[in-house]
């Protein structure tokens, strides 16, 4: 363990052994402890977004108390929210736009991978390089001339134009896991499918896509969590209730001038997080792999 | 596209036998083919939506607001001259630098932390840590814009509890500039945490071992040991969370919409109010544009790290 120090070895050696002991000890408990104070810190807004949701309007504004703890219970936020027509076409939205941004996303990734890792062609490497490259153009740089391109589609004002845009977010980097993970299914494997008659689809359905699973799970939820919570694009492009999606509806449709129903806000807030959070509360493991897969090769 | 592509090889192998050497060239040839194939939707999807309008930003910048004649660099000069974007360059890289070392220092001790307590216990520490990062990052702001919030401020009550006074947190420009940073640290420095922590775990025990038996204690150990291994992973990590909170537009945007006195304008939000808000897109893609000379330093760096790796995919 990196903590434990060896200082007390040559003053102290009969007792060597039970205060290195002790200093592990030490260390864990540190270690606890500081971690403890750290995720105090980090759970601060999530758990200030919790409360403000459970309280009615009359008590926020009342400013009497704990600001950090309800004192009455309500539901009445989550009620009004779950019965609000521009919030349920906010949700819809964006599960549509999520969903077909996910299959897009990762159909394109998948075939490019397998290619880039497997297959290659006159200038492969450099397309695999460039592809990389493209996290350097942001999409705060692209948006005023995609503003125009997006418009000249006829897409303006329409979800349809995320469909379209969310992929350039997502593609490089769910390529950029495939590929490392198709890079490590041994050579082997699909010589023996090609000299059993398997075409490249065959080989790719059959052995790559089942034997990758992990990295097509990681893929998947970086794509779903891009597209999920990306705010610039619609904010830049959408601007009737009925074609925004969750980022922006809440931004735009809760705040109405200088009135702020900072309980439905922070509902609203909870119920667009919940997908995020169960998802990653239940897959963590793979995305996290998949992440760092990739970085702790380089 | 690709259905009529998947020819079982077996059919191309049986005239093998005859013609092996021009046959092997035309299997190479078709492979190269369908790979070029399936690559296909990924080059039409970066041609059209990345690496068009960017070129199309450069032609766009040279434009007056009309969109009706060439101005040449004006559009730069223009912007170069005015106060709120020396400010809008000043606060971008403040933004993304002090962002970035924080992230990287408290996600390096957090790192180490974690890696002091038994494997069977982090998972569920991860899992606490990593919120931050899994709340969509616009949500998250309007919360924390909500703990700044002036009349209300819950932050404030506890300062209030303590015998501090009140802070008008998005009220001064500098108190603005330190909120922004603040919310882009929590929300950014779990990336580093996992990023790091997977580094950590994969430096060999031998190596602290045979330090230990060197001599060497907890810092050296920290500095000669822990810190070249991560090195690599270090420099990528630190880069492309430059790239990223360099280009971030959300926390700006939803805080203080640059304000106050445009004192926590960043690259994008600026663009955004220009381009969009008072429908300049010339004016706003020239602002866009100053991000790339700053963004194409970081990928000098980025690509060296990357060719490194892809050799080793090739290998």
């Amino acid at each position: 363990m990196s903590a434990t120090t060896f200082d007390g070895a040559d003053t102290r050696p009969i007792s060597h052994r039970h205060s290195l002991h002790r200093q592990r000890v030490w260390a864990l408990w540190g270690s606890y402890t500081a971690l403890g104070v750290f995720v105090v810190l980090f759970l601060v807004p999530p758990f200030y977004m919790l409360m403000t949701s459970l309280k009615s309007s009359a008590e926020i504004s009342a400013q009497k108390g704990n600001p950090w703890i309800v004192h009455h219970p309500t539901l009445a936020n989550f009620w009004y929210l779950i019965t609000y027509p521009n919030f349920q076409t906010y949700y819809l939205n964006t599960v549509i736009v999520t969903v077909l941004t996910v299959v897009l996303s990762m159909t394109i990734a998948i075939l490019a991978a397998f290619s880039l890792a497997r297959m290659g062609f006159w200038g492969s490497q450099t397309l695999a390089t460039g592809v990389f490259l493209t996290y350097l153009i942001p999409a705060s740089l692209l948006f005023l001339p995609l503003f125009r391109v997006v418009g000249f589609i006829g897409l303006i004002n329409s979800y349809w134009c995320l469909v379209l845009l969310y992929p350039t977010l997502a593609v490089p980097f769910c390529t950029w896991i495939m590929i490392g993970y198709f890079s490590s299914i041994p050579k082997e494997l699909d010589e023996a499918a090609l000299i059993d008659g398997a075409g490249y689809l065959q080989m790719l359905f059959r052995i790559f896509i089942p034997v990758a699973m992990p990295g097509i799970i990681a893929a998947t939820i970086f794509a779903f969590t891009i597209s999920w919570g990306a705010f610039l694009y619609p904010l830049a492009y959408l601007y009737t209730s009925n074609q925004m999606v969750l980022t922006v509806g809440i931004v735009s449709d809760l705040i109405r001038g200088d009135v702020f129903e900072w309980g439905k806000i922070m509902a609203a807030n909870v119920l667009a997080s919940l997908p995020p959070i169960l998802i990653y509360a239940f897959l963590m493991d793979y995305y996290v792999a998949g992440l760092t897969a990739g970085a702790t090769k380089g | 596209m690709a259905d009529g592509t998947s020819v079982p090889v077996g059919v191309m192998t049986s005239g093998a036998a005859a013609r092996p050497r021009g046959s092997m060239k035309q299997f190479a040839q078709r492979r190269s083919t369908i790979a070029f194939c399936l690559c296909l939707p990924l080059i039409l999807l970066v041609a059209g939506f990345v690496v068009y309008p960017a070129l199309y930003a450069i032609y766009l910048s040279m434009l007056n607001k009309k969109m009706t004649a060439f101005v040449g660099l004006s559009n730069f000069a223009f912007l170069l001259k005015r106060h709120t974007f020396q400010l809008v360059i000043f606060q971008s890289c403040l933004f993304a630098i002090t962002a970035v070392v924080f992230k990287a220092l408290i996600g390096f001790i957090l790192a180490h932390l974690m890696h002091n307590i038994p494997g069977k216990n982090q998972r569920i520490w991860r899992g606490l840590l990593l919120v931050p990062w899994v709340i969509p990052l616009a949500l998250s702001t309007l919360t924390w814009w909500w703990m700044f919030d002036p009349s209300y401020s819950a932050l404030n009550w506890v300062l209030e509890r303590l015998g501090f006074d009140g802070v008008p947190w998005l009220g001064v420009g500098w108190i603005a500039r330190f909120c922004t940073i603040t919310v882009n640290v929590w929300y950014g420095t779990p990336f580093f945490m996992i990023m790091y922590l997977a580094a950590l775990k994969s430096v060999p025990e031998q190596l602290y071992e045979a330090a230990a038996i060197d001599g060497a204690g907890s810092i050296q150990k920290l500095f000669f040991v822990t810190i070249p291994m991560m090195r690599n992973i270090i420099a990528i990590t630190v880069l492309f969370s430059l790239i990223v909170t360099f280009a971030d537009f959300d926390i700006v945007r939803i805080l203080t919409s640059g304000g106050p006195e445009d004192m926590t304008h960043v690259f994008a939000t600026y663009a955004f109010q220009v381009g969009i808000q008072s429908g300049d897109i010339p004016l706003g893609a020239s602002d866009s544009l100053f991000m790339f000379p700053i963004l194409a330093f970081a990928a000098f760096f980025v690509l060296r790290g990357v060719t490194r790796r892809s050799k080793e995919i090739a290998a």
